[in-house]
């Protein structure tokens, strides 16, 4: 790959931009269109093209596998969790309205809890995949490209 | 009939003819890699065609999972078998038939369904103006299917957040987790 200034330059530029717009639909969820799962594809889009265009062993020194599988797990456990919490308080498992002293305030935060927990596992998931299946794959040759 | 009205028409007319076009052309192609990006491009028009309806948190969804990363996943897939579909020996007559009996019981099935976009459905009737007068009260969210989504129908996404997690599981366990590259360990380290 070393060759191709075009792709890793231009890779190089769209990454930063596709993981803030992730963050953006991940935290504006509540306002438009989006929420944990589409911002976890997303976040995962960003690391598949680096992966792509640098190898899977560049981007697996960046977020190794074995990280990815316990996030995808804390990920779950975050919605879980929040769930659990929420009955400790004397709620419902995941009645959100005992996070905070006003009703509106708690179910903000709670969405805003479990939609992250939902990106985390989301994001973990699909890279973790990604690399189940491209690991499997020889790189390609320069004159293949 | 409004212009507007007739301009969706035309354009769900379009989509709907592309996405049918698209459907024969994966049928008839036997280029695994041609089929595999012709289902992504199935994938956006029916991302468009959710546009249509409103639905943009599906139509995101859709565009994301189904034109972007699947099409990923599949290519994945490819690299690992041949990029041929083999001929098939059977005949199409069973496959046939067994399309065309469920296709009819589907449309038979539609016939009981209220006019798309009827006022006086149940949904239009309670549910939805429901949902609408209690969203901004309960939550404070300006996104009603974000509140939908993780406030009163929590537990559902609990579960779909867990058939995420499952899919990860079976994937690992099918293909190896991957801690380290099988390249690796033939002695190269």
């Amino acid at each position: 790959m070393e060759h191709h200034a075009i792709l890793r330059v231009v890779s190089k530029l769209l990454i930063p931009p596709i993981l803030v717009y992730a963050l953006y639909v991940q935290w504006h969820g509540d306002y438009g269109p989006g929420g944990g799962f589409q911002a976890g594809v997303v976040f995962a889009v960003a690391f598949i093209l680096y992966a792509l265009v640098y190898g899977v062993d560049e981007m697996a020194r960046v977020v190794p596998p074995r990280l990815l599988h316990a996030s995808a797990g804390i990920g779950v456990l975050i919605y879980a969790g929040t769930g659990v919490v929420t009955m400790a308080l004397g709620e419902n498992f995941l009645g959100y309205n005992a996070l905070a002293h006003h009703p509106v305030h708690a179910q903000e935060w709670g969405i805003i809890i479990v939609e992250f927990g939902v990106g985390v596992a989301v994001a973990s998931v699909m890279i973790s995949i990604f690399i189940a299946f491209a690991c499997h794959n020889p790189p390609l040759k320069d004159e293949d490209w | 009939m409004s212009a507007d009205l007739i301009g969706i028409a035309i354009i769900d007319i379009l989509l709907f003819t592309f996405l049918v076009v698209t459907a024969f052309a994966i049928m008839r192609l036997r280029n695994l890699f041609a089929v595999v990006m012709l289902a992504g491009v199935f994938s956006l028009l029916s991302a468009s065609l959710f546009v249509t309806l409103d639905a943009v948190d599906v139509a995101f969804t859709e565009a994301a999972v189904g034109a972007g990363i699947s099409t990923v996943l599949m290519l994945g897939t490819l690299a690992l078998t041949v990029r041929e579909e083999k001929k098939s020996t059977h005949s199409a007559f069973l496959p046939l038939l067994v399309c065309l009996v469920t296709g009819a019981a589907l449309i038979y099935g539609t016939l009981d369904m209220p006019p798309f976009g009827g006022m006086d459905t149940p949904v239009q009737t309670y549910l939805a103006p429901d949902y609408i007068q209690r969203t901004p009260i309960d939550t404070g969210v300006p996104n009603i299917v974000t509140a939908v989504l993780a406030s009163y129908r929590g537990y559902d996404t609990l579960g779909e957040t867990a058939v995420v997690f499952t899919a990860a599981i079976a994937v690992l366990l099918l293909l190896g987790a991957a801690i380290r590259r099988p390249g690796k360990d033939d002695g190269k380290e």
